[in-house]
């Protein structure tokens, strides 16, 4: 049995949320210039290149890519024999997110209520924490900053055994055609198949952190990734929607197994500023 | 692609010889309003109560702004999606606006009322926040300040860069795409 102070968990929690913010994953930065050597409109060859510039200037200025600093998502891999002390995890996981939206300059985007009311709660808090118990003896943080321009273009749907393989392929494609320029483009696609209601909304988020560097281990899946990239960027949305034929820069699909009467769908659209950063405990 | 530059405020003939696709360069005042300050707005018009700025011949750019670090005068500053301002949008359009920036696709009742005001829409770069940033010279919030980012700030821009989505004439630069914000 390990013992972990919450404590200890705030300033590494803070350090993710200014660092994610500002500089972005080496495999999306190399995605984006491959595709930018393939992109057929001049327009869409530009934008390519100014969102190039913005990650180097954001890098070196230590200024947020975006100023939509999102959502404090977390994913948290917690080992079964780690015994967690000195308070709530929780509440050190928000202080974290608090010191460090402060410190880094970074927006706060979280309304208290979001009916009655909506008022900021002025600090990017609470964060939103998906936990699950592993093996072991290490704690596993993952912090995925999420904007809302991509988050409203994502849809979950509940098709039946029937729809099969083409349903699948029918609704992830249409919710990228309809969500146009809007979750600006070029953007990560992540869907989850299978489990549940909210399970395979659940899988298509985590479906996003995986390294744009690597393909589906499931060849099955990489095949359907590699057939649905190909048929969103025929689609013709480019890049912030001025036509080109990069729409995507990847797709990412997680799936699960389900019930006999269900076939649940999820696509959660990525925006091109596709940040997370994880550490090891 | 044309390079245009224009300075605010906005006048009928720089806006007549706009077309979608051209990019522009703005220099000027301009504003910075988003979801909550523009039911602020439209409830004033309603009222018929005095804005805190004059829209005649001005710009909004739809941004929340990050918070500004120390030797700045912003934060980072991209534009935030369009489409949930087209409720509002036609009002203050009717009241004088002449300019939007922001991105993705508007409603046919907002470029209708573009046509009807000659008023143009301009898309900057979703997520080039860090760049535009450097092309916004000051910034003040001048109402709402209870709103945090979501406040209604004036900025002095130099060569903002922007593409002009869609004209006086309702041509839309994402016409062909069944986005959902189009109705």
């Amino acid at each position: 049995m390990r013992t972990i102070n919450v404590t200890d968990l705030i300033p590494i929690v803070k350090q993710l949320c200014m660092e994610a913010n500002c500089s972005l994953g080496k495999d999306v930065i190399a995605k984006i210039r491959e595709f930018r050597a393939k992109e057929n409109s001049p327009t869409g060859k530009e934008v390519l290149g100014i969102l190039l510039e913005n990650y180097k200037l954001a890098a070196r200025d230590r200024m947020p890519i975006c100023q939509d600093t999102g959502t404090a998502v977390f994913f948290v891999e917690l080992g079964q024999d780690v015994q967690l002390t000195g308070g709530n995890f929780t509440e050190a996981i928000d202080e974290g997110v608090r010191q460090g939206y402060e410190a880094g300059y970074l927006r706060k985007s979280i309304v208290e209520n979001p009916l009655f009311g909506r008022n900021n709660t002025n600090d990017n808090t609470p964060a939103v924490i998906h936990t699950t118990i592993v093996p072991g003896e290490n704690i596993k943080i993952t912090f995925a900053p999420k904007g809302g321009g991509a988050e409203n273009m994502s849809a979950v749907k509940m098709l039946k055994p029937a729809d099969g393989l083409a349903g699948v392929k029918d609704f992830v494609v249409d919710v990228v055609r309809r969500a146009g320029a809007n979750p600006c483009p070029p953007i990560i696609v992540g869907v989850g198949i299978g489990g549940n209601f909210e399970e395979c909304t659940l899988l298509s988020k985590k479906s996003l952190l995986r390294s744009l560097s690597e393909d589906n281990p499931d060849p099955q899946l990489a095949e359907l990734e590699r057939d649905l990239l190909q048929q969103i960027n025929n689609l013709g949305i480019g890049p912030q929607g001025f036509g080109g034929n990069t729409t995507a820069l990847a797709v990412h699909i997680l799936s699960a197994p389900c019930h006999i009467a269900s076939l649940p769908v999820a696509v959660n659209l990525q925006c091109h500023a596709a940040r997370h950063k994880s550490v090891i405990l | 692609m044309p390079e245009i530059h224009l300075t605010t405020p906005l006048r009928d003939e720089d806006l007549e010889k706009l077309q979608i696709g051209d990019k522009v360069y703005l220099s000027g005042t301009i504003y910075t309003a988003r979801d909550a300050a523009h039911q602020r707005l439209v409830e004033l018009i309603e009222q018929e109560k005095p804005l805190p700025f004059d829209l005649k011949g001005q710009v909004i750019f739809y941004v929340g702004p990050a918070p500004t670090p120390p030797g700045k005068v912003i934060g980072s500053a991209g534009p935030t999606t369009s489409y949930r301002m087209d409720p509002y949008a036609p009002v203050l359009l009717a009241a004088g606006l002449k300019g939007m920036i922001g991105k993705g696709a508007r409603s046919k009742a907002v470029i209708e009322a573009m046509q009807k005001y000659k008023a143009v829409y301009f898309a900057a770069i979703g997520g080039a926040a860090a760049l535009i940033s450097q092309s916004i010279k000051s910034a003040q919030v001048i109402a709402y300040e209870d709103l945090g980012p979501e406040a209604i700030r004036r900025l002095v821009v130099e060569n903002f860069p922007c593409i002009v989505a869609n004209d006086v004439r309702g041509n839309d630069i994402y016409r062909g795409f069944d986005y959902m914000g189009k109705k």
